[in-house]
């Protein structure tokens, strides 16, 4: 394409018709003026000169004196000289021929007469021919003397001895006499050329004839030529110009300079250019264009050189300028073409490069995501079953062992949260929800949770400014994520003081766009700690990727350094930001600035209720969805004392910090027990039950599920944080209510088994799976689909719900959004919203918040990535793929159930 | 008695095993026989025959979809085909949810045409498999009679 315009373009050059140096108009209207002008007049008659202009007087002047001048006129003479000489040699050689043609006659001649002297011997032989012989050298005589006596030898011959003899004779005669005629006349005529050739006029007429030639020659060539030319002398004022710009006059060019006669642009240039020559004295050449008003824009190729005098003296210039603007123009086109040619070349070179980068990109981080994925459910097996082996009888040193095999374990499970996380984000699939929730109560449970595993001396707080509104609109696990974030690392980079965080609502910032602007309440989060701080140089890259301050951090705190990344990205996501400011040695504060909607608060009075009747068992205390400020102090002493259950708070730091969000929500959801006004005397106290009840518990743990509720040995054992077991006892006796069934406590600890959800359309796979329960010894309950499920989950606690994903009526996905969505708020507003008929039943009193999270595992037919990336997003916890088997079946309860 | 018992294991295992290379069936029928136990003896035969059942509703209720050249209801027949994909592959009739897989990709671009060859497809694979499995159910019944027991069959 490129290669086809430029031969076009090419093409169009050569062909383009030359248009004439100046403007044709210009040109027809100067003649018209100089047809008016007297003094122009002769002029105009002498068409052949009609664009010359020369100072006649000083051009001879100026032949005489240049160099170039007289070498013309020697050359003029030389070559007159020669043309002489031509002819001379010309006549020479004809002279010369003609001597030769007449010795050659001669010779004939002579051999003739010997001839005939031969033949005539015989006779002579005879005495008879006496006479003869005598008249033959008489003869011979005679022809040497031709000239003189020819008539009488002729007459002598006419001797009638023999005829023939002097028939030939006589022929001979004739003969000689032409050819002496001949001669005659060629020397006559040699004489007369010498003559004339004297006589020819001077070289001058000759000199002046080819002048005019020559003239006429430089005429005949450079007539419709787009050149100038000129000489200028050394104070650079035209003595002589050919083909000048047709309006002006010869008085206006001569004995001026250029920039007497033009204006513009260029003009002085070319006068420096000349001017340099001069002084240089070295002939040069110059692409100058010119911009003036007389005939626009033009360029010029000029050649300029200095003419000498024969004293080699500098008298001047010689100049010829040669217009070239189309052709400077078309070059001009053609480099810009080229430029662009390459430019675009180079644009689609770097365009295929970053596609190709981009495109690698994405392969990697699809890759990573996918094989993060894939480890991650092997690995959750991993550290499950380690959990669960922690809670058998172990001697010291395995116990050790399991601890660091669970430990490391955690941090594998948290990078690949962290890296699961990153890439949802970054590749634009994680969606926000929006959820009601209060601000207050976040920031208490993220504190709580922190503080059930706090291991230094610590003080948290949390500090919320009354205008903070009490019911927001967020995505309430995104924030959570977050602070917990947050929190934690200022936990880990604090050893002594205090960690908070202070909610306030503030104007609305300047980076809020249009639609923010509406709707929202801006609520400035700070996290604020008095530890070690951040060197300022560390700063800039604080937010990256795997990067932490230093590398003796990193060796000494450990850490994926994803953490902050994903804040940032997150608070990005949800259309804030994320700065910090810190002091070395002084501490750091991490402030997010976030938007939300503000919700209407008709439902809160429910909520409170719900709360409040939770609240109400205890002795009373702050009501939480108004409390401002809360602080929790580390539980040190309880904590340390209890040999056995230590090993549980001691993966709990890494599980309640790291692990995803959604199992942040078990510690937060249980927690209406673990207030603040419990004194440290009862934490102990607590404690020193829990151990107790874990060692009563854990070998028979059977029991323990039937409950559904106070699972303390399962893989969420968060709530085995001293805080939480008499949460524990609580939740026992607040649920027992809605389980009709259950006769007795004891009875239900030994019949009972695990309560296995089945949601499913397919009658086939309901019957398979049912089969292969029973086969593992567990039965199940059936809901055929989303809506039947929630109403199950409703209606009797569940250990595990197995969750089709592509359902009729309602999909596995919502289904299990509203059960979080209930088990993060305690109602079924957002089912009821969501179009389910919530079926009240008689007994009310079941709809208590769940004190668990609830595991979901998706059953889903497609087995990619992203559906299982889909099935996390809803709030799933595993998934298996389908058709479903007794391996797969058997390890999903095992993971969950044990 | 006994040689004859051992002809029939004999017959039953290998028409088994050409099952699975033939493609008819996959793992997920393994699994299925394995469910199989003193308690439920004819639990195979019971979901197959479910299955079959299921087989020949949905595809009577997709053709009638199917029928009118224009306005199809795909979105039922999707569902339709879905069903019977997750039915297929619980009960291991490989051949039936390979023609499944494509058969929702035409459902899927709202191919007409390729929905009713797949259709025809289905049809042709789930009567063939019910006559390969009532062979099979037979030489078990056989079996049973002869007072011999059913052969564990490893299908790798």
């Amino acid at each position: 394409m490129v290669c086809e315009m430029e031969t076009d373009q090419i093409e169009e050059m050569d062909v383009e018709g030359l248009s004439s140096m100046w403007p044709e108009d210009v040109g027809t209207q100067a003649d018209n003026q100089f047809n008016v002008g007297d003094s122009d007049t002769l002029k105009e008659v002498d068409i052949a000169e009609k664009h010359t202009m020369a100072d006649l007087t000083r051009l001879p002047e100026l032949m005489n004196t240049t160099d170039q001048g007289s070498s013309q006129l020697t050359n003029l003479v030389r070559q007159w000289e020669y043309m002489q000489d031509h002819a001379v040699r010309l006549l020479r050689e004809e002279l010369k021929i003609l001597t030769r043609q007449r010795e050659e006659a001669e010779a004939k001649e002579l051999k003739i007469i010997e001839e005939h002297n031969f033949e005539s011997q015989e006779p002579e032989n005879v005495p008879v021919l006496d006479e003869t012989s005598h008249l033959f050298r008489r003869f011979r005589q005679k022809k040497r003397d031709e000239l003189v006596d020819r008539e009488r030898v002729v007459i002598d011959e006419e001797f009638d001895t023999v005829a023939y003899w002097k028939q030939k004779a006589l022929s001979l005669e004739k003969m000689l006499e032409a050819s002496t005629e001949r001669e005659r006349r060629l020397i006559e005529k040699l004489n007369e050329s010498l003559k004339t050739m004297e006589s020819h006029s001077a070289p001058v007429e000759e000199l002046t004839q080819n002048l005019k030639r020559a003239e006429g020659f430089l005429h005949f060539i450079l007539q419709n030529a787009p050149i100038v030319m000129g000489h200028q002398d050394k104070d650079l004022r035209y003595l002589f110009i050919y083909n000048k710009f047709p309006s002006l006059r010869e008085q206006d060019i001569l004995g001026k300079t250029d920039v007497e006669i033009f204006h513009g642009g260029g003009v002085k240039e070319s006068e420096d250019f000349k001017r340099e020559v001069l002084e240089k004295g070295k002939a040069s050449k110059r692409e100058i264009t010119f911009e003036t008003e007389l005939f626009g824009s033009k360029t010029f190729l000029i050649y300029v050189e200095p003419v000498y005098n024969k004293a080699k003296e500098k008298i001047g210039i010689n100049y010829m300028g040669m217009e070239v603007t189309d052709q400077v123009r078309k070059r001009e086109k053609m480099a810009k073409l080229r430029e662009d040619n390459a430019v675009r070349k180079a644009m689609e070179s770097e365009l295929t490069k970053t596609i190709h980068i981009t495109e690698e990109t994405m392969r990697a981080k699809q890759m990573l995501a996918t094989m993060s994925h894939e480890i991650r459910s092997p690995l959750s097996g991993v550290v499950g079953m380690a959990e669960i082996l922690s809670t058998t009888k172990l001697d010291k040193e395995q116990r050790q062992l399991l601890n660091v095999m669970i430990s490391s374990g955690d941090l594998v499970l948290q990078l690949i949260n962290d890296i699961l996380d990153l890439s949802k984000v970054e590749s634009g699939v994680m969606k926000l929800e929006a959820t009601k929730f209060r601000p207050r109560e976040v920031v208490k449970h993220v504190l709580q949770t922190a503080a059930a595993s706090l291991k230094k001396d610590l003080t948290l707080e949390g500090n919320i400014a009354d205008e903070v509104p009490i019911l927001v609109v967020g995505d309430v696990l995104r924030i959570r994520q977050i602070l917990t974030n947050l929190i934690s690392n200022a936990i880990k980079f604090t050893h002594r003081g205090k960690v908070g965080i202070k909610l306030q609502v503030i104007s609305q910032p300047s980076f809020a766009n249009e639609e923010q602007k509406e709707t929202s309440v801006w609520i400035c989060c700070d996290v604020y700690d008095t530890g070690i701080g951040i060197p300022e140089n560390a700063l800039p890259c604080l937010f990256k990727k795997y990067m932490q301050a230093s590398a003796d951090h990193a060796r000494k705190y450990g850490g994926t350094g994803l953490g902050l990344a994903i804040c940032k990205q997150l608070v990005e996501l949800m259309g804030g930001q994320l700065t910090v400011t810190s002091q070395v040695n002084a501490g750091s504060t991490f402030t997010f600035i976030l938007p939300y909607k503000v919700a209407t608060s008709d439902d809160h009075s429910d909520d409170q209720d719900e709360f409040s009747d939770m609240v109400d068992h205890h002795q009373p205390e702050p009501d939480d969805t108004t409390e401002g400020y809360f602080q929790f102090k580390p539980l040190l002493g309880s904590i340390y004392s209890n040999g056995g259950s230590v090993t549980g708070n001691n993966f709990l730091p890494h599980k309640a910090m790291l692990t995803t969000p959604l199992k942040l929500t078990n510690g937060f959801v249980s927690d209406p027990s673990s207030n603040t006004g419990q004194s440290e005397t009862v934490q102990v106290e607590n404690g020193g039950y829990m151990d107790e009840s874990r060692q009563n518990c854990c070998p028979e743990s059977a029991h323990q599920y039937g409950n559904g509720n106070g699972r303390c040995s399962s893989k969420e054992s968060e709530s085995c944080s001293s805080s939480q077991a008499s949460s524990e006892m609580e939740s026992e006796l607040t649920v027992s209510s809605p389980r009709e069934e259950e006769k007795t406590e004891t009875e239900v600890k030994e019949t009972s088994q695990p309560k296995i959800l089945l949601v499913e359309d397919n009658k086939i796979n309901i019957m398979v799976a049912k089969s292969m329960m029973k086969q593992l010894g567990y039965t199940m309950d059936i809901a055929n689909n989303g809506v039947e499920a929630i109403n199950a989950v409703k209606d009797s606690s569940y250990d595990l719900v197995l969750m089709d994903v592509c359902m009729p009526v309602m999909d596995g996905l919502k289904a299990t959004r509203l059960i979080r969505s209930y088990e993060e708020s305690g109602n079924w507003e957002a089912a009821i919203e969501a179009g389910v008929d919530i079926k009240t039943s008689e007994n009310d009193q079941a709809c208590v918040p769940p004190t668990n999270r609830l595991p979901i595992v998706a059953m889903t037919a497609n087995t990619l990535a992203e559906s299982s990336e889909e099935c996390y997003a809803n709030g799933m916890d595993s998934f298996i793929s389908k058709p479903v088997t007794l391996q797969k079946l058997k390890q999903c309860l095992q993971q969950y159930l044990q | 008695m006994n040689t004859v018992v051992a002809q029939l294991q004999r017959q039953f295992q290998d028409y088994l095993v050409s099952l699975y290379q033939q493609g008819f069936l996959d793992n997920q029928f393994t699994e299925l026989r394995k469910l199989q136990d003193e308690g439920t003896p004819d639990f195979v035969a019971e979901v197959v025959s479910l299955f079959f059942d299921d087989c020949s509703k949905l595809i009577n209720s997709m053709s009638r979809s199917l029928e009118r050249p224009e306005n199809v209801d795909f979105k039922q027949v999707d569902s339709g085909v879905h069903q019977l994909k997750g039915s297929s592959s619980s009960v291991g009739a490989r051949r039936v949810k390979n023609v499944c897989i494509s058969f929702k990709e035409c459902c899927d671009v709202q191919n007409r045409e390729g929905c009713l060859r797949c259709l025809q497809q289905v049809d042709y694979e789930y009567k063939m498999l019910k006559t390969k499995l009532q062979d099979l159910f037979n030489l078990e019944q056989q079996i049973v009679q002869a007072g011999g027991a059913i052969p564990q069959v490893n299908i790798n």
